[in-house]
C-alpha cells in the first residue's frame, strides 16, 4: 500500500461526510498510512479457500407478527432535535444551488 | 458509611433482607462517597442522586430515559433519550437504580479512558495511571466503591481489559446472550453488553438478570446453552494455554501472576494442556479493520437533525476510526481490507474451535502490561491498538470472556483471563469463582486517601 495522501485523506472524508481541517487531513495522512501499513500484514496469510464471517454466531431468521403497539410520542421523539417545525424535523437543504 | 460500600452485590442483598441497614442508607453511603471521590477519579460523567433500589453504575453508552447519555462524545452532549436500554429496564426490575452515567472513551472507542471528551478516567490505585478502556468509569467505579457494580460493554476488550487495570471482576459474555437494544451501537458484529463486578459470583447474578432474548435484537433469540447454576468442583476440567499469549511483548511482572495463577488452577484439580491459536498475529489487524468498517457505517446517523451535534463535534479517534472504516469500504480497497479480515476472522474463530477440542477453557493474561501512565500512547494510535492483543481474538470469535483479580505488579494489579467456548459462560465463571475463593486478591482495595 502506497502512502496515503492528503488528496486521498480529503476525498475519504468526504465520503464519510466528515468535515476536517487542513492540519487533520495533514495529520491524518501519515497516521492513517502507518495504520493501513500495519493492516497489510493480513496480505501474508492464505484465505483462498477461507469463507468470510460477517457475524460470530449462526443467524437465524428471527420472525414475528407485524402488529402495532405503544411507542414514542411525537413530543418524545422530536424532544432531541436541534431544530423542529410544526411538529417534523428541519433538515438540511439537499439541493443546492 | 464506608463500610457499606465494601460489600459485594451478595453482602449488600443478604444485609438489606436481613435488615442490617436500610435501603436509604445504602443509598446515601454510596450517594455521598461518588460524589466525595468523582472531582479526583472523574469515574462518572453525570451522577444522580437516587434514594431507593440498589446503586449501579451505568456506562454512558446506554439509553437511560430521561438521564443525559453522552457516550463520551460532544455530539451527544445535550441528548437525552427518551427510553430505556433493555438491560437497564430489566435491572430495574430487580430493584437496581442508576447511581450515575460512568465516563468512556467517546462512543466506547479507545483503550485507556483518554478519549473522552469529558477528560479521562483516573485508576484508583495509582491517579497518574489509565483505568484502561473504554468501559473506563465502569471500572474504575467499582473499584473505588463508588457503586455496587456497573455496566459496560466490550467490543473488542472494553470490559475485560479495564476490570483487569482496575483489579475488578469483568464479563463479556458470548457475542448474542445480551440484548444491545438501546445500547449506543460501536460495530454491531462484536458489541457485548456485561457486569462490571466485585465477585465472580456477583458478576454471574448481573448476568443472569440482564440476559434473554427481548425480541428487539434478533441475535439474541435463541440460546444454545441456558444460564443453570454453577459447577463446584474443578477435577477433571482442562486448561488450554495458548503459547501466543506468552510470547514476546507480554511483561514479564504479569506473566509470573498470570502463571501463578495458572498453578492455583492445578492446584484446585485443573488440568493443564499446551495449545496453540496460530492467527493471533493477525487479529489486530483484522479486527481494527471489520470494527473501524462498521463504526464507519454506524456513526453515520450522527447528522444533527433527528438528536446531537453536527459531525465537526466528533474527537480525533472517532475521526480516525470512521476514517479507516470509509477507507476499508471504499471501491478499490473492500477486497483487500474489509473481506480479506473477514476471511481472517473465520480463521481466528477455528483456531478457538480447535483449541476448544483440547480443553474446556483458555486461560492467560487480559492485558500485555498492568496501568500504563496517563498520555504515554495517547500519541502513537497503533501502540495503543496493539495493546489489545489478548482480547481482540475473542471478540472476533463472539466467544464469552471473564477477567479476575490475580496480583498486583508494582502495585497495580494484574487480571487472569478466562475464555470459554460460546453460550459457555457458566465454565469461565465456575473456573473464575473458585479461583477467587481460593486466593485474596479480589478483597486488596486502592488505599483511597484524598
Amino acid at each position: 500500500m502506497a502512502k496515503l495522501k492528503p488528496e486521498q485523506v480529503k476525498h475519504i472524508a468526504i465520503l464519510a461526510n466528515l468535515p476536517l481541517t487542513e492540519k487533520e487531513e495533514i495529520g491524518f495522512a501519515d497516521q492513517l498510512s502507518k495504520i493501513v501499513d500495519y493492516f497489510d500484514e493480513l496480505s501474508k496469510v492464505d484465505t483462498s479457500s477461507v469463507a468470510p464471517t460477517f457475524s460470530p454466531v449462526d443467524l437465524q431468521n428471527v420472525l414475528r407478527q407485524d402488529s402495532t403497539e405503544p411507542s414514542l410520542t411525537q413530543e418524545e421523539a422530536l424532544r432531541n432535535a436541534p431544530k423542529v417545525d410544526n411538529g417534523m424535523f428541519v433538515v438540511e437543504k439537499v439541493k443546492h444551488g | 458509611m464506608d463500610e457499606l460500600t465494601k460489600l459485594t452485590l451478595a453482602e449488600t442483598l443478604k444485609d438489606l433482607k436481613d435488615k442490617k441497614f436500610s435501603e436509604e442508607e445504602l443509598c446515601s453511603a454510596y450517594v455521598s462517597r461518588a460524589a466525595k471521590l468523582n472531582p479526583r477519579l472523574n469515574a462518572f460523567i453525570s451522577l444522580c442522586e437516587p434514594y431507593k433500589g440498589i446503586l449501579a453504575g451505568i456506562k454512558d453508552v446506554f439509553n437511560t430515559k430521561d438521564i443525559k447519555t453522552t457516550a463520551g462524545s460532544k455530539v451527544l452532549e445535550n441528548y437525552v433519550p427518551p427510553f430505556d436500554s433493555t438491560v437497564i429496564s430489566r435491572l430495574d426490575q430487580h430493584n437496581i437504580s442508576v447511581l450515575g452515567k460512568t465516563n468512556c472513551d467517546e462512543f466506547a472507542m479507545g483503550s485507556s479512558g483518554e478519549n473522552s471528551a469529558y477528560g479521562a478516567t483516573k485508576n484508583p490505585w495509582n491517579l497518574d495511571k489509565v483505568p484502561g478502556g473504554s468501559s473506563s468509569g465502569s471500572a474504575a467505579a467499582v473499584a473505588a466503591d463508588m457503586c455496587v457494580f456497573s455496566l459496560g460493554t466490550d467490543t473488542g476488550g472494553s470490559i475485560r481489559q479495564p476490570a483487569s487495570l482496575c483489579g475488578v471482576v469483568g464479563l463479556k459474555p458470548t457475542y448474542g446472550r445480551v440484548s444491545r437494544y438501546g445500547v449506543i451501537a460501536m460495530a454491531s458484529s462484536l458489541d457485548c453488553p456485561g457486569p462490571v463486578t466485585k465477585s465472580v459470583g456477583d458478576a454471574r447474578t448481573v448476568l443472569g438478570w440482564i440476559a434473554r432474548s427481548d425480541g428487539k435484537d434478533s441475535n439474541v433469540a435463541y440460546h444454545k446453552k441456558d444460564l443453570n447454576g454453577s459447577r463446584a468442583d474443578l477435577h477433571g476440567l482442562k486448561v488450554g494455554l495458548p503459547s501466543e499469549y506468552f510470547a514476546k511483548g507480554l511483561d514479564h511482572g504479569v506473566k509470573v501472576a498470570v502463571e501463578k495463577a495458572i498453578k492455583q488452577l492445578e492446584d484446585l484439580g485443573c488440568s493443564v494442556v499446551d495449545i496453540t491459536l496460530p492467527h493471533t498475529e493477525y487479529a489486530v489487524a483484522a479486527y481494527y479493520i471489520l470494527m473501524a468498517s462498521e463504526v464507519s457505517s454506524n456513526l453515520a446517523r450522527y447528522d444533527g437533525i433527528r438528536f446531537g451535534g453536527g459531525r465537526e463535534l466528533f474527537g480525533p479517534e472517532a475521526k480516525r476510526r470512521i476514517m479507516l472504516g470509509t477507507f476499508a469500504l471504499s471501491v478499490g480497497y473492500w477486497d483487500d481490507y474489509f473481506a480479506k479480515a473477514a476471511k481472517v476472522r473465520t480463521l481466528i474463530k477455528l483456531d478457538f474451535e480447535k483449541a476448544f477440542e483440547k480443553c474446556d477453557v483458555i486461560a492467560g493474561p487480559v492485558s500485555p502490561t498492568v496501568a500504563w501512565n496517563l498520555g504515554e500512547k495517547i500519541d502513537d494510535p497503533l501502540k495503543m491498538y496493539l495493546s489489545d492483543i489478548y482480547t481482540v481474538p475473542s471478540s472476533l470469535a463472539g466467544i464469552p470472556g471473564l477477567s479476575v483479580p490475580c496480583g498486583f505488579v508494582q502495585g497495580l494489579p494484574v487480571g487472569l483471563q478466562i475464555l470459554g467456548k460460546h453460550f459457555d459462560e457458566e465454565t469461565i465463571l465456575a473456573v473464575g469463582e473458585a479461583f477467587e475463593q481460593s486466593t485474596n486478591w479480589h478483597l486488596e482495595k486502592p488505599a483511597i486517601n484524598f
